[in-house]
C-alpha cells in the first residue's frame, strides 16, 4: 500500500555547531542523563521472593479440569494429541464408568520438557479439559520428574484453582459434543456444527 | 646514601598487590552494579549480603573452571600472553605512589667529582642528616625515588600491547587477530599524546618523578588541573584508549569480533587478561591523580604525624576510587568510537593539540609569565580547535564501492 505523502515526515540531519564539535558539553549532557538512570527506580522482581503478576492467558504448566463431580473432565478423544506439535501427550483410553461418556482417559501424561507451551492442545480440546496455567516455575531432578501423568496434572488443577489465580475457562460448566454419544445412524456434520 | 629496607619493601609490595588485586575484583562487581543501575536493574545481589562477596564467587568459578585450550593454537605464546598481561600492568604499577611520599633529597649539581667533595666536606652531617630522615620516613610506594618515575611507567604500561597482540596472533583465529591488530595500532597512536600530554607538567615540576610532582602541588596549593585543563581532557582521553575502555574497546568489539584479542581464552587465562586491564585501569586512575589532581593533596587536610599519613592514603584511594567510578559511568555515555574515527583522533586533533599545548607551557616558563596565564590559553586552544574543525572544508565523499550483484536474483539495494 503506498504511503501518502502527508504521512512522510523527512528529517533534517541536525548541522552540527561549536558545542558538539568540542564533544564535551555532548558529553556532559550525556553525563547527566546517565547520572539519572542511577537514581531512577529499578524495575528488578527479585523472583523466588517475588512473584510475577501474570496475565491469566499466559502459556505455563498444564492441567486437567475435573468437572462438578470432581471426575476428570477428559473424554480421551486425542484431539489435543493430534494437534501438538511436539507431540508431547500420550493418551491411553479406557471404556467410561460413567454413564455420561463413552471413554475417559486411563492414563495422561504430559512430556513438559518436551511441549513447547503453544497452547494448541488447549485449543483443541472440545471439552475443555486440558488448559494452560500461570505456573511458569517448572523445574525437576530428573526426566522422569518431568513427565506428568493424570494424578500430577489433576493436582495442579487443584493447587491453581485453590489459589486463585487461574478460573476455570469452560464453555457454560458441561462437557461438550465430543462426549455424546454418537445419535443413531451416524454422525451429521451439520448437527455439530450446530451445537 | 638512600637505603632500602628490605622488610619494608617485601611488606609493600605484598600490601600494595593485595590492594591492588582487591580493587579490581571490586571494581569489577563494582562495573556490573553500576551498569545494573544505569539499565535500572538491580545486579548482582545473591552472593553475601548486597552480592558483596561475588568479586569471590567468580574468582572460584575461574579457578576451578576447566582450562581449555584450542587445538588450532600455538601453545607456547597462548598460555605466555595472559601472564605478560598481568606482570606488565604490574610492573608499571610500580612506580606509582598511593599515598604518602616525599621526595628524596637531592645533592646540587656541581658538576665535578671535586664539587661534590667540596659539598660533602662543607654540608657533609647536615646532608647525612636529611639522608637519614628521608631513609627513616615510610614511602608509600613500592619503588621510590626513581628519578625516571613517568618514563618507567609509560615503557612498561605500554609493553601490555604485547600482551594482546600474542594473544590475538596465537589463538589463531581471525577474530582474535583483527582485535590485536586494533590495539596494537590504537595503544601505540595513543601512547604519544598521552607522554605529551604530561610534558606540560614535567616542565613545571623540573623533574619526571612522581613524588616531585606531587609535593610542588601540595606546596603551591595549586593541582596542575588549574594551569593544564587541556593536557588533562587529552590525558583522560587518551588513557581511556590506552585502557581499551569504552568508547575505545575497539580491540574486542562485542558486536565485529566475537571477543576480540581474547575470544579463545577461558578460565584463569581469560580472568588474567581481565586482571591486567583492571590493574592498568587502577595505574592509570592514580597517574591522572597525581599529575592533575594533586595526589594525596587536599586543602585544609594537611595533618602531621600519623594523622597526616592516614589522611593522605584516604585522599589518593578516594580520588583514584573516583576516576574508576568516571571510567565506568563513561562506558555507558559514549558509544563506540569508528576505527578510523578514532586513529583519525589521535593522529590529527591529539598530537597537534598537545604539541601547541606544550609549546604553550614552553613559551610562559621560557618568558617567566605568569603560570596562570596558562589556563585561558588552554581553554582557548580547545575552542580553537573545535571552531577550527568548523570551518574546515567539508571532507570530500568518498566514492561508495560500486555494488556488483552476486547473483541474478539480487536486489540493487540504494545507497
Amino acid at each position: 500500500m503506498p504511503v501518502p505523502p502527508s504521512d512522510i515526515r523527512w528529517v533534517e540531519e541536525p548541522k552540527l555547531g561549536l558545542a558538539e564539535m568540542l564533544y564535551l558539553p555532548s558529553i556532559a549532557q550525556g553525563m547527566i542523563t546517565t547520572m539519572k538512570r542511577i537514581v531512577q527506580p529499578k524495575i528488578t522482581q527479585e523472583f523466588p521472593e517475588q512473584r510475577p503478576q501474570l496475565p491469566a492467558n499466559y502459556r505455563g504448566v498444564h492441567r486437567l479440569n475435573r468437572d462438578e463431580q470432581g471426575r476428570v473432565r477428559c473424554v480421551a478423544c486425542y484431539m489435543c494429541s493430534t494437534a501438538c506439535p511436539a507431540h508431547c501427550i500420550d493418551i491411553v483410553a479406557a471404556p467410561s464408568p460413567w454413564p455420561d461418556r463413552e471413554k475417559y482417559p486411563e492414563t495422561f501424561v504430559i512430556d513438559e520438557l518436551r511441549c513447547i507451551y503453544c497452547g494448541m492442545c488447549e485449543q483443541a480440546c472440545p471439552v475443555d479439559a486440558i488448559e494452560l496455567t500461570t505456573l511458569c516455575d517448572l523445574t525437576g531432578f530428573s526426566r522422569e520428574e518431568m513427565m506428568f501423568d493424570k494424578e500430577k496434572l489433576l493436582s495442579v488443577f487443584d493447587q491453581t484453582v485453590q489459589r486463585g489465580t487461574d478460573p476455570v475457562r469452560t464453555r457454560g460448566g458441561r462437557l461438550g459434543v465430543a462426549s455424546e454419544l454418537p445419535p443413531e445412524g451416524g454422525v451429521t456434520t451439520s448437527s455439530t456444527a450446530q451445537s | 646514601m638512600i637505603e632500602y629496607n628490605l622488610v619494608a619493601s617485601i611488606l609493600t609490595i605484598a600490601i600494595v598487590f593485595g590492594a591492588v588485586q582487591g580493587i579490581c575484583a571490586y571494581s569489577i562487581l563494582a562495573e556490573r552494579k553500576i551498569s545494573a543501575w544505569l539499565q535500572e536493574r538491580l545486579g548482582p545481589n545473591r552472593v553475601g549480603p548486597l552480592g558483596l562477596l561475588q568479586p569471590i564467587a567468580d574468582g572460584v568459578k575461574f579457578v576451578l573452571k576447566e582450562q581449555v585450550i584450542p587445538d588450532h593454537v600455538d601453545r607456547v605464546f597462548y598460555l605466555v600472553a595472559p601472564s605478560i598481561a598481568v606482570v606488565t600492568a604490574s610492573i608499571a604499577l610500580c612506580a606509582v605512589p598511593v599515598g604518602r611520599t616525599t621526595p628524596a633529597p637531592v645533592k646540587p649539581w656541581t658538576g665535578t667529582v671535586a664539587g661534590e667533595q667540596q659539598f660533602l666536606a662543607q654540608h657533609g652531617p647536615e646532608w647525612k642528616q636529611t639522608v637519614e630522615q628521608y631513609n627513616d620516613t615510610y614511602q608509600f610506594m613500592i619503588a621510590p625515588h626513581l628519578d625516571i618515575g613517568f618514563l618507567f611507567i609509560f615503557a612498561t604500561g605500554s609493553l601490555a600491547a604485547y600482551a594482546i597482540v600474542l594473544g590475538g596472533w596465537s589463538s589463531n583465529n581471525k577474530y582474535s587477530l583483527l582485535g590485536s591488530l586494533r590495539a596494537s595500532a590504537q595503544m601505540i597512536s595513543y601512547e604519544i599524546p598521552m607522554g605529551m600530554a604530561i610534558l606540560g607538567v614535567v616542565l613545571f615540576a623540573g623533574s619526571l618523578n612522581p613524588e616531585k610532582i606531587i609535593q610542588d602541588q601540595a606546596d603551591s596549593g595549586m593541582w596542575n588541573i588549574f594551569y593544564h585543563p587541556l593536557a588533562c581532557i587529552l590525558f583522560v582521553t587518551a588513557v581511556f584508549a590506552e585502557c581499551n575502555r569504552l568508547p575505545f574497546d575497539l580491540a574486542e568489539t562485542e558486536q565485529e569480533l566475537v571477543g576480540g584479542y581474547h575470544t579463545e581464552y577461558s578460565g584463569m587465562k581469560f580472568a588474567f587478561f581481565f586482571l591486567g586491564e583492571y590493574t592498568h585501569m587502577v595505574t592509570t586512575s592514580l597517574l591522572v591523580t597525581l599529575f592533575f589532581f594533586g595526589g594525596w593533596h587536599f586543602w585544609g587536610l594537611n595533618f602531621d604525624g600519623f594523622l597526616g599519613v592516614v589522611f593522605k592514603l584516604i585522599i589518593f584511594v578516594t580520588k583514584m576510587l573516583a576516576f574508576i567510578a568516571f571510567y565506568m559511568v563513561i562506558r555507558w555515555t559514549i558509544p563506540r568510537f569508528r576505527f578510523d574515527q578514532l586513529m583519525g583522533m589521535a593522529w590529527k586533533v591529539f598530537i597537534p593539540l598537545t604539541l601547541i599545548n606544550l609549546l604553550a607551557t614552553l613559551l610562559v616558563k621560557h618568558y617567566g609569565l605568569p603560570l596562570l596565564v596558562l589556563t585561558p590559553i588552554s581553554l582557548g586552544l580547545l575552542l580553537a580547535a573545535g571552531w577550527f574543525t568548523l570551518v574546515l572544508p567539508p571532507e570530500p565523499q568518498r566514492s561508495p564501492i560500486p555494488f556488483r550483484p552476486t547473483s541474478p536474483t539480487a536486489r540493487t539495494v540504494m545507497r
